[in-house]
């Protein structure tokens, strides 16, 4: 399989980032060199294998449902990089 | 006389405990050869205040006997543990200015047990690299000189374009640099492909990735997180000891951490190993692999089989199938991890028309380009109508590659030696600049022990026909570092304490 320059635009929009025209040859060229690196597993035997979901048997912990240490939303929104008055600030989602 | 710097960790915890120098005295010897080499691009940030506030307060508890584990002990911390209210940006422009207000289990580890925190060491961003030059921070330069370079030469090098000093190996080249330039006694660092064991095989350092879930991940910044695992690199194999043991241990903000008493990883360090069988698999006898790692490896396993150990051969028939695999399901666990990069909560923004555009732009600048390429081809193996005829088959790879070791370790192995790496360090900008997967092949030996879930450790075990360390690998059994830490102490013994270069950068 291999990717176009079409492809390549829309997998940037689903990972969310821009790129410009310019870019799409080469970023095309790079994908489809990873792509055909890959391309041999196509030719494993897979058998009756079954896709690993958690690469040492661990029994997953429970724990009770009750609060715990939490950060105030000082702290929260601390390290944003526009906040007011606790919030984060975005551009305008609903008209 | 040996420097303050010059000494093993092990050497200044038993100096420290002697009273034969203070904390603060081998704090500042750190400090001061930090600053004589930060033309190497080891760290990215220093702490220096705080060093001497942690030295300070470890001289008191020398003085009130209730000394730590590592009291005194100045290490390096990567860029990739959350270090509460100290530079902490994966070496990501994404995360400009983010300074949490938490600190990683792991480090609190080693705070609890009195080590010392000199600063944040250089990484490749996000630790997708094999060399540290994807860091937005430029790339770290290896102590090492080129082959039949003069310290002049390298000094004017270092001073101007690097071009032709050696890279350090990644992603966690600042910490296996930092190590082998006597920036730090050891430096914790992480391994999702081979980001400890390469860098370390780099430097003539050793390192550990431990088994999947031995030391918490919380708090380190996620790039895979079915693979990514914490462990240190350090300058001999019982100061590696010494660090896991207090790295390691049950956190219960990480489901995936191995709830069971740590060992006193030392112990094992000059145990015997007679007995033990070793398995040498035939498929990591790669295609054009130079003669001196094949001459390196029967080295290795001639000295094994004169401590005592019975050398097996064996199979591992998945092992070439393990780089491509990893090549869909680590970039499918980074784009998925790395959507938190939005430009809302913390580091870089960037804005844009609207909010959808806010994102693209500030993930278009925040990451560098290998981050970009990987989140894309990461997106794409994950996307509809692609998940089954990649990442699935990715998955179901995997448990093969898993069932190899298995059987072998069924049939009675305790331990798999390969070598480290396909090759000794390279040069600043000698790859992957035109084909990416150029440099994704030095974890072809490193990629299947994250695959699987195991330990592994890289010691060196010669130099190179150009006078570079190479090192071996040993991959043990689940939870059986133990082991590991009594082979590798064999080989190291047996190739002898490696001369690390003399500090020409000063």
């Amino acid at each position: 399989m291999s990717v176009d320059q079409a492809n390549v635009r829309r997998i940037a929009r689903l990972a969310r980032i821009a790129v410009r025209d310019e870019e799409l040859p080469h970023l095309a060229q790079e994908l489809n060199a990873m792509l055909a690196f890959v391309e041999e597993l196509n030719a494993v035997d897979l058998g009756n294998a079954e896709p690993m979901t958690s690469v040492l048997p661990m029994q997953m912990k429970m724990r009770q449902d009750v609060v715990g240490d939490h950060a105030g939303p000082e702290i929260v929104t601390g390290n944003a990089p526009i906040s007011e008055d606790h919030f984060f600030l975005v551009p305008k989602v609903i008209e | 006389m040996t420097q303050p710097v010059d000494l093993t960790l092990a050497q200044a915890r038993d100096a420290l405990h002697a009273g034969k120098i203070s904390a603060v005295e081998l704090t500042k010897a750190h400090l001061a050869a930090m600053e004589k080499a930060s033309a190497l691009n080891c760290y990215v940030a220093t702490t220096p205040d705080q060093a001497l506030a942690m030295a300070q307060r470890s001289d008191a508890r020398f003085a009130s006997k209730d000394a730590g584990p590592l009291e005194g002990i100045p290490l390096g911390i990567k860029d990739l543990y959350a270090t509460k209210g100290v530079h902490t940006q994966a070496c990501s422009h994404i995360l400009d200015g983010f300074k949490p207000d938490y600190e990683s289990t792991v480090t609190s580890h080693l705070w609890r047990d009195g080590a010392i925190m000199l600063g944040k060491l250089n990484m490749d961003e996000f630790a997708m690299g094999s060399s540290n030059e994807t860091s937005y921070y430029g790339p770290v330069v290896s102590p090492w000189l080129p082959n039949g370079w003069t310290q002049d030469q390298a000094r004017k090098a270092l001073s101007g374009d690097k071009k032709g000093l050696l890279v350090p190996g990644g992603s966690s080249g600042g910490s296996a640099a930092a190590v082998a330039a006597r920036l730090c006694l050891g430096a914790t660092a992480t391994d999702t492909g081979g980001s400890i064991r390469q860098p370390a095989a780099f430097t003539g350092t050793v390192g550990i990735k431990p088994t999947y879930g031995r030391c918490s991940r919380w708090g380190i910044v996620a790039f895979a997180s079915s693979l990514d695992q914490a462990g240190p690199i350090a300058r001999t194999v019982q100061d590696c000891a010494i660090m896991l043991r207090s790295m390691a241990g049950h956190d219960p903000r990480d489901a995936t951490s191995f709830d069971a008493p740590v060992p006193d990883y030392e112990k094992s360090v000059g145990a015997s190993i007679r007995g033990k069988k070793i398995g040498i698999p035939r498929e990591y006898r790669i295609e054009g692999m130079p003669a001196e790692i094949d001459r390196l490896w029967n080295q290795g396993i001639d000295w094994l089989r004169a401590a005592g150990a019975e050398i097996v051969d064996i199979s591992l028939p998945h092992t070439r199938t393990a780089l491509p695999a990893y090549y869909i399901v680590a970039p499918a666990e980074a784009s998925s991890n790395l959507a938190r990069y939005d430009g809302v909560r913390y580091g870089l923004r960037v804005p844009g028309k609207d909010i959808t555009d806010m994102y693209e732009q500030t993930r278009a600048k925040g990451f560098g380009k290998e981050v970009r390429r990987r989140i894309m081809i990461g997106t794409y193996v994950l996307s509809a109508g692609y998940y089954d005829a990649y990442y699935v088959r990715a998955q179901k790879i995997r448990t093969l590659i898993k069932r190899d070791f298995e059987l072998a370790y069924a049939n009675g192995v305790d331990a798999i030696l390969t070598p480290a790496t396909p090759s000794a360090a390279f040069g600043i900008g000698e790859k992957g600049s035109a084909d990416p997967v150029e440099m994704y092949l030095n974890d072809v030996f490193t990629v299947t022990v994250n695959m699987a879930g195991l330990p592994g450790l890289a010691v060196p075990a010669g130099l190179s026909s150009g006078g570079l360390p190479l090192s071996l690998q040993l991959i043990g059994r689940p939870f059986d570092e133990e082991t590991l830490f009594s082979i590798a102490e064999v080989i190291e013994r047996s190739a002898g304490q490696i001369q690390l270069p003399k500090p020409w950068w000063e």
